[in-house]
């Protein structure tokens, strides 16, 4: 066995070469470590987050929980409207969201899948806190004891939290409502609404529930559990007037919630919008991501949306369109400029390049305003074009606000992308390569087509891997120079999220471009390299 | 590849075709560039030459689109953001991104390349979905920094609109420092280190010294991607943080006035001065290191 070599400490020298080794990689760690950290959490995780969007639906399931739980029990193939129980537990949360100003954004969140929700839900929302007022009333009448907030905090409340409440000074808040576990118990949908209630006067108005008369939608709650259960007995000095109530229960006049709510608004008597409801109830959804390919969910499976809705297929398709052309113009125009810049005497060479180089430093809203200038009706190119003739003053060209003006001005200004990559494959190929062909008989094109340009390609393709991944995500030259009919994906993102509000969608059109786009990087970084990303030559 | 004495009248002919065309891309590539510089100069609010223009007439031209410029508070605002917004993002890009690109150039760096995919990412992804993120992150973020410190409004809206530049100008630095790295021989480093030099004293007086051209020209690209940015700073800054790309998209999506050519071409003759920089700190690190004969 060969002896152990040692170090000049006299540990072995494997196991000192192996710590000199690892403390290498920590220093390198430490070094890179800052900048790892701020672009996790500045950069990447903001867009982690931005994607979660497109599949988080939670809004539904907080805003109205009791209409989604009841909503379980819906047979959505029957084509009926829900049961009762799904309107009342509907105007209990309506009830709380409107205290709380948040039936608006469910309205705006479900009228993204189904129009005129928003409305529905706004409409409604002045409405609903009179559903119950009837009981209210009823209640009232039979003891006049049910007006005063007291008699509900004391058949409501856990009899600690009254004495704590009594205690409270008034400065600072009050203390949390605690629940009564009788109330619980004997009395649970009374019990479950006026919690939400006391929240909301707690929290959001700053009152006691000692100061405010509950709402009416807890009497209907309250009418409820006493039909349930007729014989309950409320333990405490309350006793007799909750059996009063009970026992006069079944003579109330009732209310008919499905009735109100239709008298609302005829839209609560539509299947569509409750199957909107309960398709997008889940707190995930991938309804965005089914809209943002023209797809939409409905009870019965996913389907297409209508014809006059399907735009972003469209969208995607243009976006790929363009960006192809947009990368073919620039093959087109960067070859001969890459060839000429390969093939000149240096000091010649560095002189075009800086034509090519300026353009590529100059600010992008430079380029982009220099060509909503040069392209307007009255712009300098159709000047030109009517005072050589080319052209009647009556008959400009519309080169502005359409594709032709989004694919001239971006491949002018993703030309230099695709000229340095070029010249730089081009700069490696031999001249001679030619000449030789050329000496064994080759024509200037067979020569060309058959010896130099194979060997350019892979300039050409790592050019326009590059060309197309820029213009695929571009926003602001197609939002100045495209009008409606030159744009890309990119603005209708932006749209949603700075106009329409639709983030979800936004997100789910986002993650799709992302993917698209780290394909591209991926298949980019196969042909060139990552490493081999060059700026300005 | 001059043309040959014994050449065809068809390869003549190409040749000079082939030149023409060549220069028609070219001319293509810079005009719409250059004629805008003329154009700022019209005495009228119109977009193209008119006739006075054309005859030469001093009656023509006027400096009244520079005089709005530098006198008009839509337009300084602007302008004084884009240079408080950034010189900062530049010195986070650069701080971090030259310590960072001098640890991806250890011989033993584990995990190099994933970790160079991420640094690199916020130049792959769309600018529209780092927008997009940065959107709902940093609204977020402010809300708790002026919870938190009980910092204005304002503040906070350039500390974000900072960071978030700042995130785009990295890997423009890690690139251009990472190459200059590339012909960094690092047994000077060993020889400091050997001769007694702590690795404090090694970075500041051996390696940055040598990196440097490749620091500042990954430093003028990271300031020029911020002072150019339109799209992150549209969706994280506030009004008060409107810079001046910001205006000018403004102004070219809704009333177009004759004073953006007169920014634009005071951009260019920025552009032109970073490029010369650029080019001259190029040349000048590849002849140091011996790589290039010019």
């Amino acid at each position: 066995m060969a002896e152990q070599v040692l170090a000049a400490d006299g540990t072995p020298l494997k196991a000192s070469l192996n710590r000199a080794l690892r403390r290498q990689k920590m220093r390198a760690l430490i070094l890179i470590l800052p900048l790892l950290l701020f672009i996790l959490a500045t950069f990447i995780y903001p867009i982690g987050q931005m994607l979660f969007r497109s599949v988080e639906n939670g809004i539904v399931g907080e805003t109205i929980p009791r209409t989604v739980v009841a909503l379980d029990d819906w047979d959505t193939q029957a084509n009926d409207l829900p049961p009762a129980p799904v309107f009342d537990a509907l105007a209990k949360d309506l009830a709380v969201a409107v205290e709380l100003k948040e039936h608006t954004r469910l309205g705006s969140r479900l009228n993204y899948e189904l129009s005129g929700i928003s409305s529905l839900f706004r409409k409604t929302g002045r409405r609903v806190d009179d559903i119950g007022e009837i009981y209210t009333d009823q209640l009232i009448a039979l003891d006049p004891a049910w007006e005063n907030p007291a008699t509900w905090v004391t058949l409501m409340a856990d009899p600690d939290w009254i004495t704590a409440q009594a205690a409270w000074d008034g400065e600072g808040d009050e203390p949390a409502f605690v629940m009564s576990a009788t109330a619980i118990d004997l009395l649970p949908q009374t019990a479950d609404i006026y919690a939400d209630f006391v929240r909301v006067i707690q929290s959001e108005d700053n009152d006691s529930p000692t100061e405010e008369e509950p709402w009416h939608i807890v009497s209907l709650a309250l009418y409820q559990d006493l039909i349930a259960s007729p014989s309950v007995d409320i333990p405490g000095p309350l006793g007799g007037l909750v059996s009063t109530a009970a026992a006069a229960a079944p003579s109330f006049e009732t209310e008919d919630v499905i009735a109100t709510f239709a008298d609302v608004d005829d839209d609560w008597t539509n299947p569509d919008v409750w199957e909107t409801i309960y398709t997008y109830s889940p707190a995930y959804t991938n309804g965005y991501f089914l809209n943002a390919i023209d797809l939409q969910k409905t009870t019965d499976g996913v389907e297409w949306q209508p014809e006059n809705e399907q735009v972003y297929l469209t969208l995607f398709l243009r976006t790929m369109i363009m960006s192809l052309t947009i990368t073919f113009s620039c093959i087109l125009l960067g070859y001969p400029v890459a060839w000429m810049l390969a093939n000149l005497p240096a000091r010649k060479a560095n002189l075009l390049m800086i034509l090519v180089l300026l353009p590529f430093w100059t600010s992008l809203l430079v380029r982009t305003s220099a060509w909503k200038v040069l392209l307007q009706n009255q712009g300098v190119i159709n000047d030109l074009l009517v005072w050589v003739g080319f052209i009647a003053d009556d008959n400009r060209l519309a080169l502005i606000n359409n594709a032709t003006g989004t694919v001239i001005a971006m491949t002018h200004i993703l030309l230099p992308f695709m000229i340095l990559p070029l010249y730089s494959v081009m700069q490696t190929i031999p001249i001679s390569y030619l000449r030789a062909a050329k000496s064994l008989g080759a024509t200037n094109w067979t020569a060309f087509w058959r010896v130099y340009f194979p060997q350019s390609v892979p300039g050409i393709g790592a050019g326009s891997i590059l060309v197309f991944i820029l213009s695929i995500g571009y926003y602001i030259t197609p939002e100045i120079v495209g009008g409606t009919k030159g744009v890309f994906i990119s603005n209708r993102i932006a749209y949603h999220i700075s106009s329409s509000l639709n983030w979800g969608l936004a997100a789910a059109l986002g993650a799709i471009l992302l993917a698209i786009v780290l394909a591209l990087y991926w298949a980019y970084d196969r042909i060139v390299g990552i490493d081999n990303v060059k700026l300005g030559g | 590849m001059s043309l040959p004495i014994y050449a065809t009248t068809g390869q003549k002919i190409w040749y000079y075709t082939f030149r023409v065309i060549v220069g028609l891309i070219l001319f293509f590539l810079i005009a719409p560039i250059i004629i805008i510089i003329p154009l700022s100069f019209n005495a009228q609010d119109f977009f193209t030459f008119t006739p006075e223009m054309l005859a030469l007439d001093p009656e023509g031209y006027s400096l009244k689109h520079y005089r709005d410029f530098f006198s008009n508070q839509d337009w300084i605002r602007p302008l004084k953001n884009s240079l408080i917004i950034a010189p900062f993002a530049t010195i986070i890009s650069v701080s971090l991104g030259t310590l960072a690109a001098i640890g991806l150039s250890q011989s033993h760096v584990p995990f190099r390349r994933g970790i160079m995919a991420i640094l690199i990412s916020p130049m792959i992804v769309p600018l529209i979905i780092s927008a997009t993120g940065m959107f709902f992150f940093y609204s977020q973020m402010g809300l708790w920094m002026e919870n938190t410190f009980g910092i204005s409004k304002s503040l906070s809206g350039y500390i974000k609109v900072i960071l978030a530049h700042a995130a785009l100008g990295i890997p423009f630095v890690i690139i251009t420092v990472t190459a200059t790295l590339v012909g960094f021989d690092q047994s000077l480093t060993r020889a400091a280190a050997n001769m007694g030099a702590t690795p404090t004293v090694t970075f500041f007086r051996v390696q940055m010294p040598l990196i440097l051209p490749g620091v500042i020209s990954g430093g003028l690209f990271a300031f020029i991607t911020s002072f150019d940015e339109v799209v992150v700073v549209l969706f994280v800054g506030a009004a008060a943080q409107k810079t001046l790309p910001w205006q000018m998209f403004t102004g070219l999506r809704e009333q177009i006035s004759p004073t953006i050519l007169a920014v634009a071409t005071v951009l260019v003759g920025i552009s032109i001065l970073l490029l010369a920089t650029v080019e001259l700190l190029r040349r000048r690190s590849e002849r140091l290191r011996g790589m290039s004969p010019t």
